[in-house]
């Protein structure tokens, strides 16, 4: 009752605020239970969900593997399936500190190729699948996976070009961020998945997914570069001045002095920009990818479930809240501690 | 040791320092004072090229500073420096501050690098601290491990740069100390400061600057009994006085 008074009730603005709040709990917490859980359709019956005032979940129950997988052979389902918890396993055992050795970059190796045989097959007795028909969760985990890896690196070089002294470099730096930047990642997308075919010499070919990919990287790389270049220039003078001193050369005293500095300053906004980039493959689906998110829209095409939208973009929600959520919580032990 | 001869330094139009000539010979003990933005820290980055000059000719231990990085780099090699806000690595701890540029830069071993470190942590009187980062040390002991840091490079000549204009006044003696006690091993020093009792102490010749100018050169009881210039003596007044 005193916590109440002190904190809930302690002026007339605050009572009222406090009253307005509990309203609306009221008025919202209630119906969503009766809809989410009481009223609920829990068998995949699309005949028993129209005729309900509740969610459906028998839809969510009926077509997860399609969400999940996308149009990978369905009898075939547990390989991107092990690839998933294989991946998802490899961050997840990145993220001890006390595992940050060179091995590491081994495990890595090797968790992507069990990956990549896993998802193509053709080896082992596995039956081959063209890439075209990946998709789901494992599609969204790939390309942020590797448009982490490959932007992140890309945008330290350009970050670092940016604040060169060559004017050479500088300028390709500058032209290339301000270009990426004045572009959305669709016509970009659109690009790489148009255009740059007609660019390529007759009978070489990119498959659609790598060149959606590289558009992602591109695209990341000019974001992640100016974030970083934020971090490089929160770093004060003395320490270039100490590093000179002692005659540590440009590649180590960037290594070792300048940027273990910079990216621990620019750790909020990397995480921002990578939480966008995980979000932001879900635009793979206008070139024909079926990422998470393209498989929660295609499924709600077939007529008897068309209009359960709302269950199947809840679990959608949910599932990319929870990585992000992670990779947001994870990121806090990295900011700088003072 | 050091070299200038007819040395100018402009920041875009403003002309920091004017035609400078200056030698220092190997074991002499240097002093730069004078009123702030008289372009004594300017002189002293010249040494190891932390300035570039425009005119004039900078010689460090028979090395002559000119754009090559090769000779830039070779010069640091020889020369410690300590700076007003010591400019330790915040990220490393004490013992990875000190070893960091040997084991880098000299290519000495691990092990041989943390025995040197340890040495003149030693000598500095903070080796109990050696596993600890900066931002836990006073600013005094920041600086002692600056100069252990400097030092564990093995240089022929030490410079520095106001190192105790940044300290609460009851850790400069612990600094100057030990500066004492380098200058008494007979390592060369260039030294920009305002401690004039240091300046009695240990410099062989005090320099004072005034605009861009050498304006006196002289032992140090030459200079504080009996300054030449008028600045000079209304400095001297200024800084002893209090």
């Amino acid at each position: 009752m005193r916590w109440a008074r002190e904190n809930l009730f302690r002026s007339w603005p605050e009572t009222i605020a406090t009253l307005l709040v509990l309203w609306l709990l009221w008025k919202t917490i209630p119906p969503f239970i009766d809809w989410a859980f009481l009223d609920a359709v829990w068998r995949p019956d699309s005949k028993a969900c129209r005729a309900s005032e509740g969610a459906c979940w028998g839809f969510v129950a009926e077509k997860h593997r399609f969400i999940l997988f996308g149009t990978y052979p369905y009898e075939l389902h547990w390989r991107p399936a092990l690839a998933t918890v294989i991946l998802i396993g490899l961050w997840v055992f990145s993220a001890f500190r006390a595992f940050w050795k060179s091995w590491l970059v081994a495990v890595w190796a090797v968790g992507l190729a069990v990956i990549g045989i896993l998802m193509w097959g053709g080896v082992f007795g596995l039956r081959y699948v063209e890439n075209e028909r990946w998709g789901g969760l494992i599609l969204t985990l790939l390309l942020t996976t590797f448009g982490i890896a490959a932007a992140f690196p890309l945008g330290i070089l350009l970050a670092l070009g940016r604040r060169s002294d060559m004017p050479v470099i500088r300028a390709l730096s500058v032209g290339y961020i301000e270009l990426i930047r004045g572009v959305p990642l669709i016509s970009l997308l659109f690009m790489a998945s148009v255009m740059l075919p007609l660019f390529l010499p007759s009978g070489v070919t990119i498959d659609k997914l790598l060149r959606a990919q590289i558009a992602i990287i591109l695209f990341a790389a000019a974001y992640l570069a100016e974030v970083i270049r934020g971090g490089l220039q929160a770093i004060p003078k003395g320490q270039y001045d100490a590093s000179h001193a002692l005659a540590l050369p440009f590649w180590r005293r960037t290594y070792l002095i300048i940027l273990p500095q910079a990216l621990r300053i620019a750790v909020p906004a990397l995480v921002n920009n990578f939480i966008a980039l995980f979000k932001d493959t879900s635009l793979v689906l206008i070139i024909g990818l079926f990422d998470l998110l393209s498989t929660v829209k295609i499924s709600l095409n077939e007529p008897a479930w068309t209009g359960f939208g709302v269950e199947a973009y809840l679990i959608a929600s949910l599932i990319y809240f929870v990585f992000c959520a992670a990779m947001s919580t994870y990121s806090k032990s990295f900011e700088v501690r003072r | 040791m050091i070299e200038m001869i007819k040395v100018n330094k402009y920041f875009a139009a403003f002309h920091v320092l004017k035609d400078i000539d200056l030698l220092v010979s190997r074991g002499e003990k240097v002093v730069v004072c004078g009123p702030s933005g008289s372009g004594k820290s300017t002189l002293i980055r010249l040494v190891n090229r932390l300035e570039e000059h425009q005119s004039g000719k900078v010689v460090v231990d028979g090395i002559e500073l000119t754009d090559d990085v090769k000779k830039t780099d070779m010069v640091r090699r020889e020369v410690g420096m300590v700076f007003q806000s010591f400019n330790l690595f915040p990220h490393l701890t004490v013992l990875q501050n000190l070893t960091l540029a040997p084991i880098w830069v000299k290519r000495v071993s691990r092990k041989e690098a943390e025995d040197t470190a340890m040495h003149f942590l030693a000598r500095v009187r903070i080796p109990e601290q050696a596993h600890k980062y900066p931002s836990q040390l006073s600013g005094g002991q920041q600086q002692r491990v600056a100069i252990a840091r400097a030092l564990c490079m093995k240089p022929k000549l030490m410079l520095f740069d106001e190192p105790t204009s940044a300290l609460d006044p009851e850790m400069i003696k612990e600094v100057l100390d030990v500066m004492v006690e380098l200058a008494r091993e007979g390592m060369t020093m260039m030294v920009v400061t305002h401690e004039m009792g240091f300046a009695r102490t240990v410099a062989d010749r005090v320099i004072f600057m005034d605009e861009g100018r050498i304006v006196e050169a002289a032992p140090p009881a030459d200079f504080f009994s009996a300054p030449k210039t008028d600045r000079a003596k209304l400095f001297l007044s200024q800084v002893l006085g209090h």
